[in-house]
């Protein structure tokens, strides 16, 4: 899976939106995840989960803030994502199956917030490039 | 088997009551075979498929994928006994269109960003986990006929 000179255009356009709303874009994400897959909240029992909460935005803004790091080296994100990638493997060993629920949860609040943008090439490339952020902080799990 | 509580129910009445059925699922279905390419394996009677562009204006991906969400909200009615409902779609499924039922999750997944799309801010989480239950649960139905 590879991401095209187009599909990167859109992670890049659509980012820009982001950027500026990356605390409640990322608690809202954060939140839905919660909401809707309640296995995912074993990971964060020392977070207060309630909506909206200080935890949320934080944690949704760093979330958020790292995919933004990732968008800006989409040609070399194994080095770009390097830290993170040991953080999840040996520090937080997140199990692989809850990137793909996050990934969801994002795109769902990505659709509702930028619904004109937000077009199936986009979801696409969206889907491709959190795919492929989520390959390389599971990278070095075994 | 799933139970899904009298206010689920609702939440999902609302959401189908706030959508326009056809154009969603068509909607949803020319994102399929977007999104996951590889998708377009089951549908090679649907004439041109070979670009985005084509996938968005072809008519019959329009009405298959009307076809499927009107299946899916009509099922609402049978939440009580899914699986005896969907047993013949099911058959269908498995030993004649022989689609992977990995397939159906991923439909699910797109509707419901679809849903978002459309509903914005009143796809609140709470809703949103309420009507991804009831996919849920249709797609697990979908797959209980598979041998």
């Amino acid at each position: 899976m590879t991401l095209t000179a187009a599909d990167k255009a859109l992670v890049v356009a659509l980012w820009g939106k982001i950027s500026g709303q990356t605390e409640a874009l990322g608690a809202e994400a954060l939140f839905r995840l919660f909401t809707c897959f309640g296995q995912s909240k074993t990971y964060f029992s020392h977070f207060d989960l309630s909506q909206g909460s200080a935890d949320l935005k934080r944690h949704g803004a760093k979330v958020l803030g790292a995919l933004g790091e990732a968008a800006s080296h989409l040609d070399n994100l194994p080095q770009a994502l390097s830290k993170l990638s040991d953080l999840h493997a040996y520090n937080l060993r997140v199990d692989p199956a809850n990137f793909q629920l996050l990934s969801h949860s994002i795109q769902v609040t990505l659709a509702a917030h930028f619904p004109a943008d937000f077009t199936p090439e986009a979801q696409s490339a969206w889907d491709k490039f959190i795919s492929a952020v989520s390959g390389v902080l599971t990278s070095k799990y075994r | 088997m799933v139970h899904l509580s009298a206010d689920e129910c609702k939440d999902v009445s609302a959401v189908f009551s706030k959508v326009n059925v056809d154009q969603l699922g068509g909607e949803s279905l020319a994102s399929l075979l977007i999104v996951y390419p590889w998708t377009r394996r089951h549908f090679k009677t649907f004439g041109n498929l070979s670009s985005t562009d084509a996938i968005l204006h072809n008519a019959k991906v329009q009405a298959h994928g009307a076809k499927v969400l009107g299946a899916v909200r009509d099922a609402l009615k049978h939440v009580a006994n899914l699986g005896g409902h969907f047993a013949h779609l099911s058959d269908l499924h498995c030993q004649q269109l022989f689609v992977d039922p990995a397939n159906f999750k991923l439909f699910a997944g797109i509707v419901s960003i679809r849903v978002g799309q459309t509903m914005r801010q009143a796809y609140t989480p709470h809703v949103q986990a309420s009507f991804e239950k009831f996919l849920d649960a249709v797609t697990d139905a979908l797959a209980k006929g598979y041998h």
